[in-house]
């Protein structure tokens, strides 16, 4: 029986994808966002320049609240693998079970340890004691991504483990053939510059907003929005196409390692040398066909092996039970290199309007940059949908399928949770979005408003203050 | 003895006991103070109850993290089949923990009264419903699953009963006296004077808690009451309740004088007592009643990777808990805030 009638496995994959992918959003924020306090900080320490300042003050915020909304979603991944894939941990726990709690150990610690200092301390611990408890969070965030990735990587191209023949459980052999297993180092790069590219669509989006704002007033924004906007872009020009070629290693990764993954994201039925590569198709998994295709001659194998006239692999070679839900796999990763090619362009516009000196005042450019904001995180979840979804239908690569990784739940549970977790998503984080873009649209504050003498930091109380006013 | 499979469970018995308890008395008073919103109406009152815990919540929800990983990590038997045997009630905790956890933020950030005054309720009632959900887990999990082959095999409800919902309100009252006491410490004036008055209510209510799962757990299973009254276990087991009884007596006496921290600790001993007590009970079982620790541990490897790491990384955790314990010591009062 094909898998997507079994309805409890269903609803377990829709509640596990869902929670999931509303979560990686926060850690991808948090991960970016504190590299860019970092530096935002200790670019004030170097310079002096306040409006260094203002930017970590006003971003700080952001953090807070973000990083906030990260904690509650990721207690209940901590327990979703055991509530809903309880024979997945059974087996598995062994492995990831070890890599999840060195992650919490050595990242989530140290990231809450020191976050009440990096939020409401520096007047508290001072300027040095302060820049180092950004960059531990920072370290924090970093470090909890190689956990995490680590174990996700395991799972896809697993090694140094032993199956004990009477149980069926993973047995460790090899911890450190386990942590550096031949995905793990693409992954995490690939997932890094998301990160970063992410935050920095965000932030210059909302530079862009504040432009734009100021240019419908006819008044001359504040030289800090301005520091903002080109702070972003300049990542967005650097970071676009190292991300690209990334992408590209980890594209060759994947093709030595889960070659039935790569026919999938290419909606290739047949092995074949000289493939095309697929603009635009509809993948029928009934007939074996992918219909409507439109196709540039040869560049399927160019992009994929480096040569036009090397062997892409085909769906066919692998039995039907082995085959990932096509459609979906195929049009998420169209979107993600749609969107890399988009900011591929915006980089390069930007430093083209740059070198013209009119990156502040092209209106098309600063519409476009705003439409953007989301590009980042939505090319970051259409790649995690193309890879998580392309290595079904197993949990554990050809080791471990989805089906035998569940729980014995009854459906009218997990229809239970799902419906819970969906409301209680929709109304938080929806809540959450909305705070942030209200956050968003206030300016960071101007030079003559920061005083100087108190360098309020504390986030929290400068609003309790402020709001103790209000009526 | 020398078989590094039988004694590793034990220690990693104790370090698990270790981050639960840690976890308990951590998120106990953040979790009771969002209970006390319910009494306490006085914006001021409930902005510097919040700020005596902003700077460190994070952390103190990190434990529960690591509980999980680690049985994840260590007892993959436990997790796969606790999890699923409550999973009701850890998924209405995880949405609750969410609500009162963005509540922290958004009650602040929200700009409309309105929305205040939704997300304050939002931290009261998730921040009870959490503590009824972990009452009501630790209940069931002392009253024991039904098990087959070593996975769960009862069915979605089983945790329901009279003795887990008791179970569930003891702990609300006993993170609701975390909160008061850790108030009495942390705060001063009108705020550190009613908190005093609401500890005494609160210890009593505590203390029948106490006393009434006390005297139910015995008579749940053969092999409980057995490991309470036979002789010599009786005697072997009578500290418990006489330390109790000791810490009330010194408690009470605290509350009546300009005494900040003692209560606290009292409570905090309170608590570690019942969860001896309770490791008592259910020893040597990681799910009663079927499975021992030696039943669900993962393989030696598994344990010993993951040991090395803890023993190194543990002490590095308290320190920097720790420190930031003491910088944002001292009672809170509303001039103070965070600068």
């Amino acid at each position: 029986m094909p898998e997507y009638y079994n309805i409890s496995l269903l609803i377990a994959r829709l509640q596990f994808a869902f929670t999931v992918g509303v979560h990686i959003i926060f850690p991808a924020f948090s991960i970016g966002l504190s590299v860019f306090l970092t530096f935002l900080e200790a670019a004030w320490l170097k310079t002096n320049d306040d409006r260094y300042l203002r930017l970590f003050k006003y971003w700080l915020k952001v953090f807070s609240i973000v990083f906030g909304m990260g904690v509650v979603s990721g207690i209940v991944m901590a327990y979703e693998f055991g509530t809903n894939w309880s024979e997945f941990s059974a087996k598995a726990g062994p492995i990831t079970g070890v890599l999840l709690s060195y992650e919490v150990m050595t990242a989530f610690f140290m990231e809450a340890g020191f976050l009440g200092v990096m939020l409401f301390g520096l007047n508290r611990v001072g300027k040095r004691m302060h820049f180092f408890a950004t960059c531990a969070v920072t370290a924090g965030t970093l470090i909890s991504m190689t956990w995490i990735l680590a174990s996700n990587s395991w799972m896809q191209t697993p090694q140094g483990y032993m199956i004990d023949p009477q149980t069926g459980h993973f047995l460790p052999k090899d911890w450190l053939a386990i942590i550096f297993n031949p995905s793990f180092p693409y992954r995490i790069v690939h997932m890094g510059f998301a990160a970063l590219l992410s935050v920095a669509f965000t932030v210059a989006a909302a530079g862009a907003w504040h432009l734009l704002k100021a240019r419908k007033t006819e008044q001359k924004a504040d030289s800090t929005i301005h520091l903002m906007f080109s702070l972003a872009l300049w990542m967005i020009a650097v970071t676009a196409p190292l991300q690209i070629l990334a992408g590209d290693l980890h594209g060759l990764n994947t093709l030595k390692y889960q070659p039935a993954k790569i026919a999938a994201m290419e909606g290739d039925w047949e092995s074949e040398t000289r493939a095309p590569e697929l603009l635009f198709g509809i993948p029928n998994m009934k007939t074996e066909h992918t219909d409507y295709a439109i196709g540039i001659p040869l560049i399927g194998s160019f992009i994929l092996t480096h040569d036009i006239n090397g062997k892409v692999p085909g769906l066919k070679d692998y039995p039907v039970d082995q085959r990932a839900p096509v459609p979906i796999v195929f049009f998420s990763f169209r979107i993600m290199i749609a969107l890399g090619g988009l900011m591929l362009l915006c980089g390069l516009w930007s430093l083209w309007l740059r070198y013209k000196k009119r990156l502040f005042d092209h209106p098309l450019f600063l519409r476009s940059v705003l439409v953007m904001a989301p590009s980042g995180f939505l090319a970051l979840l259409c790649g995690w949908v193309t890879t998580e979804v392309g290595r079904q239908p197993w949990t554990v690569y050809g080791l471990l399928r989805t089906r035998d990784s569940a729980s014995p739940l009854a459906a009218s549970s997990l229809s239970f949770s799902m419906m819970f977790f969906v409301v209680i998503y929709v109304f938080v984080f929806g809540s959450g979005f909305l705070m942030l873009v209200r956050m968003l649209r206030k300016a960071p504050e101007k030079a003559n408003q920061l005083d100087e003498d108190t360098m309020i930091i504390g986030s929290c109380h400068d609003i309790i203050t402020s709001n103790k006013e209000a009526p | 003895m020398t078989d590094p499979a039988f004694y590793l469970p034990f220690i990693w018995a104790f370090i698990v006991i270790l981050a639960v308890s840690v976890y308990v008395i951590l998120d106990g008073f953040d979790l009771g103070l969002g209970m006390l919103f319910a009494f306490e109406t006085k914006q001021e009152h409930r902005d510097i109850m919040i700020n005596t815990i902003a700077p460190i919540w994070d952390g103190n929800e990190t434990w529960m993290v690591l509980g999980g990983a680690t049985l994840f990590g260590v007892f993959p038997g436990a997790y796969s089949t606790l999890l699923p045997a409550f999973y009701i009630p850890i998924i209405i905790m995880l949405g609750a923990l969410i609500f009162r956890g963005v509540a922290f933020e958004f009650r602040i950030m929200a700009h409309a009264s309105t929305h205040r005054r939704f997300w304050n309720v939002g931290f009261m009632v998730g921040s009870t419903l959490a503590a009824f959900c972990q009452g009501c887990i630790l209940g069931g999990y002392v009253q024991g699953i039904r098990t087959t082959n070593g996975a769960f095999s009862g069915s979605a409800m089983d945790w329901l009963t009279p003795f887990s919902i008791l179970c569930g309100l003891s702990v609300v009252v006993g993170y609701a006296l975390l909160g008061t006491t850790w108030l009495v410490w942390r705060t001063a004036g009108a705020l550190e004077q009613q908190s005093r008055r609401w500890s005494k209510r609160l210890a009593l209510m505590m203390l029948a808690c106490i006393i009434a799962v006390s005297c139910w757990t015995p008579f749940l299973h053969a092999p409980y009451l057995h490991r309470w009254f036979a002789y010599p276990n009786i005697i072997y087991g009578m500290p418990v309740p006489a330390l109790v009884a000791v810490t009330g007596v010194i408690m009470w006496r605290s509350l009546g004088r300009e005494d900040a921290v003692t209560a606290f600790i009292c409570t905090i001993a309170w608590f570690l007592l019942s969860l001896v007590g309770l490791a008592i009970t259910i020893w040597p079982y990681a799910v009663p009643p079927a499975l021992t620790l030696w039943d669900v541990a993962a393989p030696v490897s598994s344990q010993i990777f993951q040991l090395v790491g803890t023993l190194i990384l543990l002490p590095f955790i308290t320190g920097y808990t720790l420190y930031s314990y003491y910088l944002f010591r001292g009672k809170v009062t509303k001039a103070d805030g965070y600068h």
